[in-house]
């Protein structure tokens, strides 16, 4: 897994290298100081559930199958409320400001890099309901903690990788 | 992981229906039969390349030739490169890798067989969707069919307005997931290599061959993706209608450069390291010597995986970038020459003062150093940028490029195939035809690629489909062509080793070539499970140890 972070870490510097390059690059509107809005509250949640997964996979190595399940749930439900965020900054950004990804070099380069994150989210979402639903019929232990540390090392990557989206594209780029 | 692969193989028996043998090769996750698997994929593609390549020399044979049409023409300098890289040496390095690594480290299998068979198969796939492009890159527009973009597939001749139809998604879509499956391999190959080592084999203790091909997967996990992140962002440009390289919305076209080569030059070190290592391992086999300064080795190395990441700009000199950048690029490039220079010197001070068994692989090994050398030195004069600006994008850097990937690489991958086929069919490769195939290479390869520096210093540029004649270029090209199909006989006779040996060749037993390294110590091939109990290695060479128990390496380490 640490492997495949470090794949996945070149893949999203290229793309973070072209969202920087093309900053202030585009020969049409709308610019990102018309149309963004810092999602703080989506934030706060992702970079929570970051912090519920930690004591998730804590519970689960000292055998705390209910707290488990408590913890990864509220870590999903985090997760979900940030895929919401982004779904509904979509959606105005493409009803109320007419931004789609072949409006200008902005939409394109915008929604490539904050759809790639959101597409890690997601696959990061369904492999967390995975072993929810694994929790619930009641397949998992303790023996399976070296497992979930993995699949917690990925969600930790994901969160890490929105900080910098989150600074390239609402800090910087603005 | 690694316990359940282990299937308990029955004994290849002759009454066996061929389905059920296809069966088990097809699911099979292996590592020695998928090694197999990428090796003879490669080699079905390195013919089909061949022949590509054979196409484009006759074309040029001389000035106005007509035996393609400039269409064509363009799709075969294209197909060529794209499945000469990633299709033909890719796998068969991976396959070499993934045969010898566990072997050589005292291990059953990778750390991860399933998705070593997933890598596979995800690469085979790769490479025939690039050729059913043949079929089905006319799209909807009844234009184009096989990609005709170059191998690096510059902006603008990607966009919607210039390559029409699907011949350049095949090319996108196929390099993407055979991107995948080597990334796949490549975390395989680290978690192998760290994690799977026998008892006794520590880090300094290991072969040089897995030393490499660590750095090597290293490599791909950072270079590699690059390339997949910019072949999404072509798709996107292509099918969601971005920008990211359409100038006329404020896009760049040398962005895509950028990332081609961010991908681009590490990827000739990520091939030519495991060509490094097959010559690590022959050398001192048929010098009678252990290697000289394994530790530098190691660290020249690493060094050159650090260095050929900050290079890549070499190959776009000519774009025009600032000063500072030119001067950058040009010192980094030429960094590039101390490892590898080190590890020359290292390879000569192996065989200094050894045995020497000029065996055909030991041959090859030889060619390899010599022309590698001589690679390395026009690489250092396309490296210095105001040479460059001269030289860029003429038959000299084809030339010069080609001294790296055939007579580096592929003579370091047909030592390879002599030293190793003996462990993977039990049977060796006949020494008079390989003397054979070294010769007619040998000089079919110089009669090429020394004459073709020519007319890239008179001018001739490359990818053009013919030529004005009178320009001094014609009795050149004409050598060229006839050096090409030499090279070609050499190949045939290649394949008929490789298919007459495995019938006819004598018996290999266990250690033909009194070697030191693991893999020697199990019977040829191998039983699926490798080793019956785990070795324990005290030095470098272990079974030199084994061999001479009076005198064993471990008491000098």
């Amino acid at each position: 897994m640490a492997s495949l972070i470090i794949a996945e870490s070149a893949i999203f510097t290229i793309f973070v290298v072209a969202y920087l390059f093309y900053i202030g690059k585009s020969v049409t509107g709308p610019t990102p100081s018309q149309v963004l809005e810092t999602p703080v509250f989506f934030t706060i949640c992702l970079l929570s559930s970051s912090i519920t997964m930690h004591f998730a996979a804590k519970s689960l190595e000292r055998g705390r199958q209910v707290a488990f399940l408590r913890l990864w749930a509220s870590t999903i439900v985090l997760g979900g409320l940030f895929l919401f965020g982004t779904g509904q900054e979509w959606y105005r950004l493409i009803y109320e400001h007419g931004l789609t990804i072949s409006t200008n070099l902005f939409g394109t380069t915008y929604y490539s890099l904050v759809g790639l994150h959101a597409f890690h989210v997601t696959a990061g979402l369904l492999m967390l309901s995975l072993v929810l639903i694994f929790t619930l019929v009641g397949r998992l232990d303790e023996s399976e903690s070296g497992r979930i540390g993995v699949l917690a090392m990925y969600w930790h990557f994901v969160d890490a990788v929105w900080v910098v989206v989150f600074t390239v594209v609402y800090i910087v780029g603005r | 992981m690694s316990t359940n692969a282990i299937a308990i193989e029955s004994l290849r028996s002759a009454g066996r229906p061929w389905i059920e043998t296809l069966h088990d090769w097809v699911t099979t996750v292996d590592h020695k039969r998928l090694g197999i698997l990428y090796i003879g994929y490669g080699l079905c593609y390195l013919v089909v390349a061949g022949i590509e390549a054979l196409i484009i020399r006759i074309q040029l044979m001389q000035a106005h030739n007509h035996f393609v049409s400039p269409q064509v023409f363009n799709r075969m300098f294209t197909m060529h490169g794209t499945t000469m890289i990633f299709f033909v040496v890719m796998p068969i390095l991976f396959g070499f890798a993934n045969y010898l690594v566990p072997l050589m480290i005292g291990t059953r299998d990778m750390a991860f067989p399933r998705l070593n068979a997933f890598s596979f198969w995800v690469t085979a796939f790769g490479g025939l969707l690039l050729y059913f492009s043949f079929f089905g890159g006319n799209g909807l527009y009844g234009a184009g069919t096989a990609p005709d973009v170059g191998w690096w597939a510059y902006a603008p001749l990607t966009a919607k307005a210039f390559s029409p139809g699907h011949s350049s998604d095949y090319w996108t879509v196929a390099l993407l997931v055979s991107g995948f499956g080597s990334v796949g391999t490549a975390i395989n190959i680290i978690a192998t290599v760290l994690c799977m080592r026998c008892p006794g084999m520590h880090l300094g203790r290991m072969p040089l061959l897995a030393w490499m091909n660590l750095v090597m997967s290293g490599m791909v996990l950072i270079t590699i993706t690059p390339l997949t992140a910019a072949q999404l962002m072509l798709l996107v440009d292509r099918y969601l209608g971005g920008h990211f390289f359409d100038t006329q919305a404020g896009g760049s076209a040398t962005l895509w450069m950028h990332f081609f080569w961010i991908f681009g030059h590490p990827e000739v070190y990520i091939l030519i390291l495991p060509a490094f290592a097959f010559i690590s391992e022959i050398v001192p086999v048929f010098s009678r010597r252990p290697i000289f300064g394994y530790p530098v080795m190691v660290g020249a190395t690493i060094f050159i995986g650090f260095v050929s990441m900050s290079v890549w700009a070499h190959h776009i000199f000519t774009i025009g970038m600032n000063s500072y950048a030119n001067s950058f690029f040009t010192i980094t490039s030429m960094t590039v020459g101390i490892p590898t220079g080190i590890k020359i010197f290292n390879w000569l001070g192996t065989m200094w003062g050894g045995r020497i068994q000029f065996k055909t692989a030991m041959l090859f090994c030889l060619g390899f150093l010599f022309q590698f050398l001589i690679a390395g030195l026009t690489g250092i004069m396309l490296a210095s940028s105001p040479f460059n600006w001269q030289l860029n994008n003429s038959y000299f850097v084809v030339a010069h490029f080609h001294y790296v990937i055939v007579g580096g690489i592929l003579f370091g991958l047909f030592a390879a195939f002599y030293y190793w086929y003996p462990k993977f069919t039990g049977r060796m490769l006949s020494e008079r035809i390989g003397k054979l195939h070294f010769w007619f290479f040998l000089v079919g390869f110089h009669l090429t690629f020394d004459v073709m520096h020519i007319p890239g210093i008179l001018g001739m540029p490359r990818r053009i489909y013919t030529y004005e004649p009178a320009r001094g270029w014609e009795t050149l090209n004409l050598i060229v062509t006839i050096g090409s199909f030499i090279q070609a006989i050499a190949i045939l006779l290649f394949v008929c080793n490789l298919v007459i040996s495995y019938w006819r060749g004598a018996s290999a037993g266990n250690d033909p070539w009194d070697a030191w390294t693991l893999e020697w110590s199990v019977s040829s091939p191998p039983p699926a499970y490798n080793f019956a109990t785990i070795p324990v290695v005290a030095s470098r060479r272990p079974l030199w140890d084994q061999k001479h128990p009076e005198d064993p390496d471990s008491r000098y380490e």
